[in-house]
């Protein structure tokens, strides 16, 4: 057996799609078996057991779940309630969302009637990346099969009247923002929103709202039927349940795998993957949860688990547990330079330590990555970083500071080393020539 | 009221209130660039970060968080100052340095809190963004690379002014403010967006490179440009008034003034009247002040009492109105009119000449009928308030007249009159709406009240505004009207109105006071214009006594709500001209009737005792005009209801002298005209 | 990426071709009345798949379709990088994934045949083939490199299968999209090591529940027990 969970415990059993992702192939896998007894009970009792189960957001905040959806109002207004889900699929590493859309789209769907009657909403948005064009139609399809067989839309056969709706972004990786996402959804730019008001007071089209990640609604109906006990036996207190983790880099066979909260990082990479490229001693470092979280380095990562509470403890994160491994070859600093891009790139251009703040710190990374920079322009950039942190409308600024701070508290030796050496007449080639190139 | 602390310093706010709010009624300063008291709240700049408690351990933007019961607030702490100084470092990495030449020096929002919380040297060593200009039009200039992205201008165009034509286009550090591919915006109220740049981004292109503000003479003063009487700050410098810009009046225009009260400056600078000038077989030549007024005191003397008439224009204070009134009353005669355009109300009450509901009180109304007016045009400033109460929510609009794009939807009810009778008859629509309403208004424009059939419009209104129970609010698009009216500038016993004393053999001698918007092609009388611009009365004069524009005396102007208010003199009258209530005093002694008045005091107490409303300096009065006693029942057949402003640029002499207004009035009147020319 | 603007060429209209139309409704449809604004992402996607770009009349249009500003619309054909506004290759839009997990991988090769091939990105090639650009995370990171070729991705890429694979596309006759070394979706290379087990697809899961874990009585239930 490789990893720690067994197949008779996976939830996403056609995650490769290597069967029928339809109605018939979702049905033998056992969706949609006792939805129905599932909305016999009340709303109250589906947010008591996706608590009890234990199960915090798979977008990366790690929020619980059920305790979200108590914040919705108890009753029905003129006002009406919406789930919305966010198939935004963009962190950099991340790629676990996709394989529902596209394999086991009848547990997203299940998922979204069963969390929408928990939160008392008749309708839910399912907001899907632009670039997933292959996946929304996939989803599409699947949500006319689902209304074909009346399991969803008015009258259906579990008494909830429930429409299910696609829509989709158009290429902003801020739209991931529940705030943004809004946003965009209601048709504006992807710019987020000052909380308060929170989305489950005045979200959608300003009527209460629950948003909520693809992984995070297509495990309830699972959870619901297997009992939150059986959920909360995985993984540690706190950190409890099965998780999608999405492999890539510099291992083997790189690999999206759905394994045991609190897994050893070294078992998923050894186990899944097939072990770092040249070994385990090859390894330099691992952005374990998408690259909106510190890196750790290999010594880290020799004893870390796959939880929230292991990675921060190491001052990174599980985010979305997609995980970016990087062996010794790796040019560190053109690493993180390039993250630094993608978040300029991103930055919504809304507020203001974001917008200036993300371009300064990229320009800077890229000096670094060449080592053209002059060695107090290490401080001065964490200080900028220290600057952007904490300091923004939403999370991308924090994100754009954190891959920085991560790779100057543990590599930082290598950018004075990269700096000295070109001072010294010895470019750093690689870097140098990279740069030239673009 | 809740409490909350600042800084230690405990604080009652009311509840609603946010941190900032709070904090600045504890006294202290909050720095920002995007909030904006009028706007929505962006939230963006995070400028006005503050340290609350209980809270996140980071800075919050005051400006966006409501204020709750013990909260502490602190507005100085360490990471307070720290995040403070590393936004507006962010600011000015890409901000150039050109203060020099930036119009916007010396009134920087960005300037003054740079010496706050700026450093003294500059950590960003790489090239600054430059961003290309973008075309807004002949009244914004813009320069680009200034820009701090705060949005104030894209709200406030959005917002305020109705008419989304700016925006925020792609993202991240390449995000621009822009209007649609150039195209100039065409709100009436977009000048505010100057103001409300925080930079200099958005500067006023007709006053571009034209002086520093701490050279320039600030004198707070009121507007003419429309009956509204905005507050208004006139900046001169020497003789020349440079430019105009809103006081805060929360009664009247709260901060924003109109496009042409702004930029239409450089019309008292144009075709102005600076010396007597005489009609010397037809061609007028320059006079001095003694010819002048002996040759108007030869030709009111020796024509007869009935034979000679006044008649006042739209932009006069009340003391030259006044001292008019009382001279052509001492010569003895009735023929005194201040209604250039015949408007059907003057007698009676005043509350059936006024704008009972006031203006403020429209933030109150929830049913509105507008008759014949179209208030963008008419009044912008008060269409923005009439447009932000629509915002609110629940307030029904129908509009018996001609239909425009006021920035809010109606109901239309038709172009004419007939859409009055059948309002009258109606038991459904909008008929109901009124009925139902709790604090519905009528708002009758200066349009149909002055056609050939205005004394029925004003009936037919009234009788719907009685049935319906509405308040009677009349929409005057002349500064001097209520002024002239509460003091009984109308025709006295037996007189002539205007359009009788203008036309053939009616009169000796017309004596136009800053008349320009009546058609004195009939008249054979010998005219006297008293006024400022060579204009349409100037034209066709025999006599000119060149007068004071608005700027350039004191003076009471009562606006469309009844409130009197004090227009103080920003510079001096251009050469040889004259305060108009001098000329006229000068006037009367040749005539040897003497005004009972030496100075402008004088002259005021006995407006005062005259007419005790005028004692009343900016106060609103708050009543209901007497409904049965307006106009007079008539045949409306299909009048047609329009606006009186047909070109809203050029309504009145100064307007029509400054270039900024004909470049804008051409645009407005579209690419056809521009095509034609 | 640097400021973006509409293209210095423009064509004088842009109308909805009648599949388009059916579209546009079935888009509006999913949206609250008086919300059809929520549509014009889509909206503008039905532009760039009918005209393979969004020009300045489309952005006119699709304004006056959903009832907003221009202004707004233009906002967002500028924010959202999936909108191309200018024309593109008629054959194939590459879109190169370049970020990080992409660029562990490889990316850089990948890109650097494009920039020999095609020339500077985000330009029309000079035959007009072809336009190629770098873009961020596609998600798809566990099948790096990849390229997303006119919307469909192309993954487990190497410069000389990538090479290939553009040939077809200049050839007209493309391939499957998907991983071009035959892996099973972002199983790893040489197939899945789990999901194995044959209970899981041998039906036995979808034999219907009786009952739940936890469930509390309800009042179906009751009246069962009752009728019992």
């Amino acid at each position: 057996m490789v990893g720690i969970l067994e197949d008779k415990d996976r939830i996403f059993t056609n995650l490769y799609g290597l069967h029928d992702w339809g109605l018939e192939g979702a049905k033998q896998r056992g969706a949609w078996n006792g939805t129905r007894l599932i909305l016999e009970q009340s709303p109250e009792w589906v947010c008591d057991q996706v608590k009890a189960s234990g199960l915090r957001g798979r977008g990366g905040a790690g929020f619980s779940t059920g305790l979200k959806w108590t914040f919705m109002p108890k009753t029905e207004s003129a006002r009406p309630h919406y789930l919305v889900i966010n198939a935004d699929e963009s962190e950099p590493g991340t790629c676990k969302d996709r394989e529902i859309l596209r394999n086991d789209p009848h547990l997203l769907i299940e998922g979204a009637l069963i969390a929408s009657y928990a939160i008392r909403a008749h309708a839910c948005y399912i907001y899907i990346r632009g670039e997933y064009v292959h996946e929304r139609e996939r989803l599409e399809a699947a949500i006319r099969q689902a209304y074909e067989a009346r399991l969803i839309g008015k009258g259906n056969v579990h008494g909830w009247d429930f429409d299910l709706f696609v829509t989709h972004g158009g290429g902003a990786y801020i739209c991931g923002d529940e705030t943004a996402l809004m946003e965009s959804l209601e048709g504006k730019k992807g710019q987020p929103r000052l909380k308060p008001p929170f989305p489950a007071g005045a979200g959608i089209y300003g009527c209460p709202t629950t948003i909520n990640n693809v992984e995070s609604i297509a495990v309830v109906g699972t959870i619901l039927r297997r009992g939150a006990s059986w959920f909360s036996g995985f993984g540690r207190p706190n950190n409890t349940g099965t998780k999608l983790m999405a492999i890539s880099g510099h291992v083997n066979r790189p690999c999206v795998v759905e394994e045991t909260m609190s897994i050893p990082l070294k078992q998923l990479l050894e186990d899944h993957c097939g072990g770092v490229r040249g070994g385990w001693g090859n390894l330099k470092a691992v952005i374990p949860g998408g690259s909106s979280v510190r890196m750790i380095p290999a010594h880290e990562a020799e004893t870390a688990l796959m939880d929230f509470d292991s990675l921060s403890a190491l001052k990174s994160g599980l985010g979305t547990a997609a995980v970016i491994v990087m062996d010794q070859s790796t040019d560190i600093v053109r690493a993180i330079a390039r993250l630094s891009y993608f978040y300029k790139h991103e930055s919504c251009g809304q507020c203001t330590p974001c917008r200036e703040g993300t371009g300064w710190m990229w320009r800077v990374m890229e000096r670094m990555a060449t080592g053209e920079a002059e060695m107090k322009e290490i401080d001065m950039l964490l200080d900028v970083a220290s600057q952007i942190e904490g300091h923004t409308i939403c999370g991308l600024g924090d994100a754009a500071a954190w891959p920085i701070q991560g790779l100057f508290r543990h590599f930082r030796h290598e950018v004075e080393e990269r700096i000295t050496n070109y001072r010294a007449g010895r470019p750093h080639v690689q870097g140098a020539s990279l740069q030239a190139a673009e | 009221m809740p409490k909350a602390k600042v800084n230690g310093v405990e604080v009652e706010f009311e509840p609603g209130m946010t941190v900032l709010q709070v904090a600045e009624l504890a006294g202290e300063e909050i720095p920002r660039f995007c909030y904006h008291e009028r706007l929505s709240i962006a939230g963006n700049c995070r400028m006005c970060l503050v340290e609350v408690k209980p809270g996140p351990p980071k800075p919050q933007a005051s400006c966006a968080l409501p204020a709750a019961e013990n909260q502490e607030i602190f507005t100085n702490t360490p990471m307070v100052k720290k995040a403070r100084e590393g936004v507006m470092e962010f600011l000015l990495i890409n901000h150039p340095l050109d203060c020099p030449i930036c119009d916007q020096g010396g009134e920087c929002d960005l300037q003054d809190q740079a010496m706050g919380y700026g450093r003294d040297d500059s950590r960003f060593a790489l090239n600054k963004r430059a961003v290309e200009e973008k075309a807004m039009g002949p009244l914004i200039n813009t320069v680009m690379t200034r820009c701090i992205q705060c949005t104030r201008c894209v709200r406030f165009i959005s917002e305020v002014a109705g008419v989304p034509e700016i925006g925020l286009i792609s993202r991240g550090e390449d995000v621009e403010i822009t209007t649609y591919l150039g195209s100039a915006v065409t709100s009436e109220l977009s000048g505010n967006v100057i103001d409300l740049c925080p930079v200099g981004a958005l500067t006023s292109k007709p006053y571009a490179f034209n002086a520093r503000p701490w050279e320039l003479k600030k004198t707070e003063t009121v507007d003419v440009m429309d009956a509204m009487g905005a507050a208004i700050r006139v900046d001169s410098r020497g003789p020349a008034v440079l430019r105009v810009l809103p006081r805060i009046n929360e009664d009247v225009n709260e901060e924003w003034i109109s496009d042409k009260t702004r930029f239409a400056v450089d019309g008292l600078a144009r075709q102005r009247l600076d010396s007597p000038y005489i009609r010397d077989n037809g061609r007028l030549r320059p006079a001095t002040w003694a010819e002048a007024l002996s040759l108007a005191a030869d030709r009111l003397s020796k024509a007869k009492p009935e034979r000679i008439g006044a008649i006042a224009g739209d932009l006069q204070d009340a003391e030259s109105l006044k001292a008019t009134l009382d001279l052509f009353r001492a010569l003895g005669s009735a023929n005194t009119d201040c209604r250039q355009d015949g408007m059907a109300l003057g007698a009676g009450p005043r509350e059936s000449w006024l704008f009972n509901a006031t203006i403020a009180g429209l933030d109150e109304i929830d049913a509105v009928l507008l008759v014949g007016t179209n208030p963008r045009f008419e009044a912008p400033v008060l269409n923005a308030r009439l447009r932000r109460r629509w915002l609110a929510g629940d307030l029904a609009v129908s509009l018996a007249g001609e239909a425009a794009d006021l920035t809010y939807d109606y109901e239309h009810l038709g172009d004419t009159a007939a859409a009055l009778t059948a309002l009258a008859k109606a038991r459904s629509g909008f008929a109901k709406v009124l009925k139902g309403a709790k604090s519905p208004a009528l708002i009758i424009g200066a349009g149909a009240l002055s056609g050939p059939n205005g004394a029925a419009v004003a009936h037919a209104a009234a009788q719907v505004a009685k049935a319906f129970g509405l308040s009677w609010n009349v929409l005057h698009t002349a500064a001097s009207r209520v002024g002239g009216l509460d003091m009984g500038f109308v025709p006295g016993e037996g007189g002539l109105d205007a359009r009788a004393m203008t036309a053939k053999g009616a009169l000796d001698v017309l004596f136009l006071l800053g008349a320009d918007e009546i058609d004195l092609s009939a008249s054979d009388a010998f005219r006297i214009y008293l006024g400022s611009h060579g204009d349409a009365g100037a034209h066709a004069a025999d006599l000119i006594l060149p007068g004071a524009a608005y700027t350039e005396k004191d003076g009471l102007y009562v606006n469309l709500e009844g409130r009197v208010q004090m227009g103080q003199r920003a510079v001096f009258p251009k050469g040889e001209a004259r305060e108009d209530w001098t000329i006229l005093r000068a006037l009367s002694e040749r005539l040897g009737k003497t005004l009972p008045y030496d100075s402008l005091d004088q002259l005021r107490a006995r407006l005062f005792a005259d007419h005790p409303t005028f004692g009343q300096i900016d106060w609103a009065p708050r009543g209901q005009a007497d409904l049965s006693a307006i106009g007079a029942a008539g045949d409306l057949g299909d009048t047609p209801l329009s606006s009186a402003v047909k070109a809203f640029h050029l309504t009145n002499p100064v307007a029509r002298a400054s270039v900024t207004m004909a470049e804008c009035a051409a645009l407005a009147a579209g690419p056809a005209k521009l095509a034609a020319e | 990426m640097s400021v973006r603007r509409l293209a210095a060429n423009q064509p004088e209209s842009f109308a909805f071709s009648a599949e388009s139309l059916e579209q546009v409704k079935w888009w509006i449809a999913k949206f609250p009345e008086g919300r059809q604004q929520s549509a014009v992402i889509p909206l503008l996607w039905l532009v760039q798949k009918q005209q393979g770009w969004v020009s300045e009349p489309a952005i006119r249009l699709v304004a006056e379709t959903l009832g907003m500003p221009v202004i707004r619309v233009y906002e967002i054909a500028t924010f959202y990088t999936m909108f191309m506004l200018e024309p593109v290759g008629s054959h194939a839009l590459v879109q190169v994934c370049g970020t990080t997990p992409c660029m562990l991988r490889g990316a850089n090769d990948l890109k650097a045949v494009c920039q020999r091939r095609f020339g500077d990105r985000d330009h029309l090639s000079a035959d007009g083939k072809v336009t190629w650009q770098e873009v961020e995370c596609l998600g798809a990171c566990s099948n790096a490199p990849m390229a997303a070729i006119n919307d469909y991705y192309y993954e487990d890429l190497t410069p000389e299968t990538f090479e290939q694979i553009l040939d077809e596309f200049i050839a007209g006759k493309p391939r499957a999209p998907g991983s071009v070394i035959g892996r099973q979706g972002s199983a790893p290379e040489g197939g899945s090591q789990v999901l194995s087990a044959p209970s899981l697809y041998d039906g036995s899961a979808a034999k219907a529940l009786k009952s739940i874990p936890n469930a509390e009585p309800t009042k179906r239930g009751k009246a069962k027990e009752a009728a019992q």
